[in-house]
């Protein structure tokens, strides 16, 4: 393995990881302010890069399609949450699960009827083709690096957002207090369809965004979902911070992994079943990750103890 | 309507023989099929109903069970139907076609599974709990895709049915009989274990943890028993359902499965001794009859379900004893 190879892997684990942080931080958002488990939180995602996927094929402009994606997004997350989730952030864990799933089948199965079994495609746009050469003569393409300070930009916003505004010092007090906080006047039920809202566009942001460089198909949001909720278990629920380092550490170690393990398994294996190992390991390393942070800290790396 | 819930169990499972001999009598053997599939998912609702009804515990990766099941079921068969004995280190398994001796490994390898990831996810509770169960799903699944030995993505096919003494597990019949009696039996040992005292404090350690563990009991430990016992029943859900496939694949550890083995037992009623047979006939003909008319017909089963969450507390059951929950 050269020096190459591993910085390109770095940088491609650093990409996977920001772009599950916009998942992430979204679904860590919902459950911090509202106490929802909501996992069409990955429906949200398909909706995103199918709008763009749609758009972008229509216009032949990637930036009309970004925006098509965040508005889709945030109007299906506002839309759903009035008709269904508010009336769900009372009930019991099950009702959650069972209603937030129930809104899959009808996401995943309409998508279906409206857009066909068949993937879409969308084009990276041409000031984003192409590699770009790093210092020490690394060649990497540009649209990854793109979207690795796409990912940071939003995360500095979102840091932002929540320490510096009027809105996320409303949002971290109703993550503490909902009861006070509507007693001192603010509206709470719009304060909740608005941080909904929010973390479908960044869902929807990360689908359109990852929808370039992946197949745009029906069923693509549940793995991602999985692993944001992966990254909410390690980081903490309820934490952006934690759900920033979650990311970065499951983006690295899931790509990293992949390359390091069957290498690792080597020197003390035979080479055909150290791959074969190394990569059923691979495949299970986010997991092992996740595990032994449950074994160190419960409530994860910046979560409160229950 | 305010029927007694006695009436309403007994009339539930008397539903599926009924229909299998009345599909035997008018020889349709893809009813009896139909009735089978629904016997075996009844089968491994009832498993995640001891966790989730009594317990409490939503566990969204119950597929992890079902899938380990499968695959028992699938390897010992793979390596009889080769004839290469499976060799793990120094020792040396025969593979078998023995419906029993499959089930007794499927059983004990989903329980050890079900302590393993019970021991960790029990560590937290509600949220996290969920989560975790669902990631320790998505690992399995992912394993089982990797793991080429025994067909990796594509599956592993059993060519011929394997056996129970004095069956012909061939005739469908035979093998619905054969898995209703199963169910049965699991059936009467969730309403054992509900009356049993490891019932009753694994209902209060839903309900009041705390003054369980004040009255010296731990509620970790009744969970984690609790877990164990309904991994292994859904394990040989699995093992049966392999063999009504005569096909093992990775789909059997998929999340989706996970959610539809809770839909099942929300379906019925959460809680009730008839609500994942219930729920599983229920399924089974909604998947056959709407998949029948609309190739969308999973929209139309999200509808149901939001129905049922949002109007309809207590599934089937609920609706005909007019009781949201089961009486404790």
């Amino acid at each position: 393995m050269t020096p190459i190879l591993l910085i390109e892997q770095v940088l491609n684990g650093l990409q996977f990881g920001v772009m599950l942080f916009l998942m992430a931080a979204g679904l860590t958002l919902i459950f911090g302010v509202m106490g929802l488990i909501n996992l069409a939180h990955g429906s949200l995602y398909m909706i995103g890069a199918f709008a763009a996927a749609a758009v972008a094929g229509a216009t032949g402009s990637f930036a009309l399609g970004l925006a098509a994606a965040l508005a889709a997004a945030a109007a299906a997350g506002a839309l759903v949450e009035v008709a269904v989730i508010r009336r769900l952030y009372r009930a019991a864990h099950l009702d959650q699960v069972l209603a937030t799933f129930a809104l899959i089948l009808i996401f995943s199965e309409g998508t279906r009827w409206a857009f066909g079994s068949f993937p879409l495609f969308l084009d990276i746009p041409a000031a984003l083709s192409g590699p770009v050469t790093l210092p020490g003569g690394i060649e990497y393409p540009r649209y990854r690096l793109a979207l690795i300070g796409a990912g940071l930009a939003v995360a500095v916003g979102l840091w932002w957002l929540t320490t510096r505004t009027r809105l996320g010092l409303r949002i971290r007090a109703g993550a503490e207090d909902r009861e006070m906080v509507a007693a001192l006047g603010v509206d709470i039920r719009t304060l909740y369809t608005v941080v909904f809202a929010l973390g479908a566009a960044l869902a929807g942001l990360a689908g359109a965004l990852v929808g370039a460089i992946q197949s745009v198909q029906v069923g693509m949001g549940e793995p991602v979902l999985i692993l944001a909720f992966v990254v909410i278990v390690i980081g903490g629920i309820g934490s952006i911070r934690g759900a920033f380092v979650g990311a970065l550490l499951v983006g690295l170690t899931d790509t990293l992994g992949g390359l390091l393990l069957p290498d690792l398994l080597a020197l003390f294996m035979e080479n055909g079943a150290a791959t074969q190992a190394g990569s059923a390991l691979a495949s299970m390393s986010v997991y092992l990750l996740m595990a032994a942070v449950l074994i160190w800290r419960p409530a994860g790396l910046f979560g409160r103890p229950a | 309507m305010r029927l007694p819930e006695g009436w309403v169990t007994a009339a539930a499972l008397a539903l599926l023989p009924a229909v299998a001999l009345w599909a035997w009598a008018a020889d349709e053997p893809f009813t009896i099929t139909l009735a089978t599939r629904a016997a075996i998912l009844a089968l491994a609702a009832v498993g995640l109903n001891v966790a989730l009804g009594i317990g409490g515990l939503v566990s969204l990766g119950h597929a992890v069970f079902f899938g380990i099941g499968g695959y028992a079921m699938g390897i010992l068969a793979f390596h009889a139907q080769t004839y290469a004995p499976l060799e793990i280190g120094p020792l040396t398994i025969a593979g078998t076609r023995s419906m029993p001796l499959i089930w007794l490994v499927a059983t004990a390898a989903s329980a050890l599974v079900a302590w393993l990831i019970g021991l960790l996810s029990l560590r937290t509770s509600g949220i996290y709990f969920i989560m975790i169960t669902l990631a320790f799903g998505q690992m399995a699944f992912y394993f089982a895709i990797s793991w080429t030995a025994y067909g990796g993505e594509d599956g592993l096919s059993i060519y011929v049915r394997n056996g129970f003494p004095g069956l012909n597990t061939l005739v469908p019949i035979q093998f619905f009989a054969l898995c209703c009696a199963v169910l049965l039996l699991a059936v009467a040992l969730q309403w054992r274990l509900r009356a049993s005292g490891f019932g009753l404090a694994l209902d209060a350690a839903r309900q009041a943890p705390a003054r369980v563990e004040a009255a010296g009991l731990s509620p970790r430990r009744l969970k984690l028993a609790a877990f164990v016992l309904s991994g292994a029943l859904t394990g040989l859900a699995g093992a049966l359902f392999a063999d009504l496939n005569r096909f093992v694949s990775p789909s059997m550890f998929s999340w989706q499965l996970s959610g539809e083995l809770i839909v099942l037992i929300v379906l019925g009623g959460t809680g009730r001794l008839a609500g994942p047979v219930i729920g599983a006939a229920l399924f089974v003909a909604l998947e056959h009859w709407l998949g029948g008319l609309t190739e969308f017909w999973l929209v139309w089963l999200g509808a149901i379900l939001l129905g049922i969450v949002l109007f309809a507390r207590g599934g089937v059951v609920g609706l005909l004893t007019g009781r949201a929950g089961p009486h404790v």
